[in-house]
């Protein structure tokens, strides 16, 4: 393999970025747009002190990503507080998942974090309620085909993405954190049990520490649309680092994996956050991942070959020969992980020969 | 070194290999394209542009460049890719320097935040600006290319820049977009001036791109204060009319006409509010090219008014 991209550089040791010099920015810049991560890398060179010595040029550019981001930070936290009015009235606990969690409970990965869409996790007896009292408040199901909406209702962890008609925002809104379908099942309900109100909010939720590193690998490792993996695996870093303080956390994090049927998703969000980020890992946590999560020596070795290609920024500057097909042999694997073969080349033949192509 | 300092043929090998290194005000942008019609337009419309060195950092790195597969022979289309990434639909491979127009326009309106940036041309006199926003087909870039003939610096046709920090108008001189009866008003307006091959059937009808004037792009550098913001209309048969607009009107019509207000949020706000407050605001209706000119070579700035 080539030598690690700058960014990879710049994501395990931002405070070494004085040096670099504007040819060598040049490119960073362009594979952290690239991968969705220029307004992370404002924030960390902010945090350590950098950004004021920067040339000027580069330092544009981060300033220009880290005003869309303050923006951003705005519009989540006023599409949140417009979901709690919304649901209020059913008196149903609004978890939110991913992007708004981590916004919400002020995160440190939250610092210039680009998202489009807001999750939400309720209990399945109570999805029907949630969407009424969702689409009283503006939102409605963007997915009109029949089988769109018995794909996503019978098969999926979540309905149908709901778009506001005014603002055009999207929520999804989750029963589970996999599809019914796939092959691992982790329990909703003691997800919902261990769940943390966030500190300041009242009726908000986030899931504990544990369970949020957990959400966060297995939405990395099973999601085959990898553009945005390298920001998710910059989520699981600063996770990582955040909760990691606190010695108890990675002890509770195997055991969470155990209970919940995730140690495989574990085994690799810290195998490849250790190999690509650097991310301090304590051994005994790393061995016990491994004890329990790991696979055959053979399959290791394709994954490595697959994830630490495809977690690359998908820029010119960070391709091989075999990125292409990396990308595209873990979107078949994410389709695998999610169904049984038969479902699963029942719905690829639907897909492609019976839905409505849409416009393009 | 300045663009016309390369010969058409290094000019080309440039543009297929490393990429020329445009400069057009504070922004660099990398240009890698094999296609004819695009070299013929830069190396015309371009020639006075200085270049950056290799080893600089540039701000935008864009291709042109003949799709694969069948649309690369049979009714040729090209791509804008911007850092690799296709950011608009194929057209028709005739529209490439048309095309490249746009895409440089893209590139600053959709990244560079340290400006409120507000689809307008943009002139100047005695270090003030005059700022017109207008939907397009209001007549706005005819206005701008007459005016920049005749004792205003072109500052710009298209995107007016405030920076955020200090409120200036900062220069971003490019080539004007004329479009279908405005090209021939034009040419026969400024005899002398350049202006790139017609391209017809494009999405805004038949366009053609005149070449700023040398002096404005001299002069990228110098920035002005804000002046005036003058919303023009063309009316055909109308009498020319100037007439003063309140400022919380002119406040809410350059907002509509600003890319990046809401993204800006407070600092967008304070950056348009702070235009306003330092301009004369005026509505102009007009349908004579002398005429109009006359009425903007009377204008005098609020600070120097009695």
């Amino acid at each position: 393999m080539i030598a690690p991209p700058l960014l990879l550089q710049a994501l395990r040791y931002p405070e070494q970025l004085g040096s670099l010099g504007l040819a060598d920015w040049d490119i960073l810049i362009r594979q952290a747009r690239k991968a969705n991560l220029l307004a992370s890398l404002h924030a960390r060179l902010q945090e350590c002190g950098l950004r004021k010595t920067l040339p000027a040029q580069p330092r544009e550019h981060l300033d220009w990503a880290h005003a869309l981001a303050e923006r951003h930070r705005l519009a989540v936290h006023q599409e949140v507080t417009l979901i709690q009015q919304a649901l209020a009235a059913t008196g149903v606990p609004v978890i939110l998942l991913k992007g708004a969690a981590y916004v919400m409970a002020q995160l440190p990965n939250a610092r210039g974090r680009l998202f489009s869409d807001i999750d939400i996790l309720v209990p399945k007896e109570r999805l029907d309620e949630v969407e009424a009292a969702l689409m009283l408040h503006g939102w409605a199901a963007s997915h009109h085909d029949a089988y769109d909406q018995r794909y996503y209702r019978t098969w999926m962890h979540e309905l149908p993405p709901m778009q506001h008609i005014r603002r055009m925002t999207v929520i999804d809104v989750h029963h589970a954190i996999v599809p019914e379908t796939a092959a691992v099942h982790p329990d909703p309900a003691k997800l919902r049990a261990a769940a943390c109100p966030i500190t300041g909010q009242v009726s908000l939720l986030t899931l504990a520490p544990a369970d949020m590193v957990l959400h966060s690998a297995v939405h990395l490792l099973h999601d085959g649309e990898l553009e945005n993996g390298l920001r998710d695996l910059v989520d699981l870093d600063a996770l990582l680092r955040h909760f990691g303080d606190e010695p108890a956390f990675w002890l509770r994090l195997t055991e969470r994996a155990e209970a919940l049927d995730l140690t495989r998703p574990l085994f690799y969000a810290l195998r490849y956050t250790s190999m690509m980020l650097h991310t301090s890992i304590p051994p005994d946590t790393l061995a016990q991942a491994a004890r329990l999560g790991q696979p055959g020596n053979a399959m290791l070795a394709l994954m490595d070959a697959l994830f630490l290609r495809a977690l690359l920024p998908e820029h010119a500057s960070c391709r091989d020969m075999l990125s292409g097909i990396s990308r595209k042999m873990l979107y078949v694997r994410a389709n695998w992980l999610r169904m049984p073969p038969l479902l699963l080349a029942r719905h690829l033949f639907h897909k492609a020969c019976i839905s409505p192509k849409s416009a393009d | 070194m300045k663009v016309s300092d390369l010969n058409p043929a290094q000019l080309q090998q440039r543009l297929q290999e490393a990429g020329l290194r445009i400069r057009t005000g504070p922004f660099v942008t990398r240009v890698h394209t094999s296609l004819a019609a695009a070299a013929e337009g830069i190396g015309l419309l371009y020639a006075d542009y200085p270049l950056a060195e290799d080893e600089d950092f540039a701000d935008f790195h864009i291709r042109l460049a003949l799709p694969d597969g069948l649309r690369r022979w049979l009714r040729p289309q090209v791509l804008f890719l911007y850092d690799g990434t296709r950011t608009f639909k194929p057209l028709p491979v005739d529209q490439a320097f048309p095309m490249f127009e746009w895409g440089m326009n893209w590139c600053v309106s959709s990244h560079a935040h340290s400006y409120l940036i507000i689809h307008a041309a943009v002139l100047e006199k005695h270090g003030h600006a005059v700022i017109l926003p207008a939907p397009p087909g209001s007549g706005k870039s005819t206005l701008c290319a007459a005016l920049s003939q005749r004792g205003w610096r072109l500052l710009s046709d298209e995107l007016a820049l405030i920076r955020v920090a200090d409120g200036c108008v900062i220069p971003l001189p490019r080539p004007i977009s004329l479009k279908n009866a405005s090209i021939d008003i034009m040419r026969h307006y400024a005899p002398d001036a350049v202006f790139s091959r017609k391209v017809s059937d494009t999405m805004k009808g038949t366009v053609a791109h005149m070449q700023a004037p040398a002096d404005s792009v001299a002069r990228a550098s110098e920035w002005a204060r804000p002046g005036w913001v003058i919303f023009p209309r063309y009316e055909a048969g109308a009498d020319t009319h100037l007439t003063a607009l309140p400022k919380a009107h002119a406040f809410m019509r350059a907002a509509d006409n600003a890319f990046n207000y809401s993204l800006l949020g407070e600092r967008g706000f304070a950056s348009l509010a702070g235009l306003i407050e330092a301009s004369s605001c005026h509505d102009f209706v007009y349908s004579k090219l002398d005429e109009a000119i006359d009425v903007f070579n009377n204008l005098r700035p609020a600070a120097l008014l009695p």
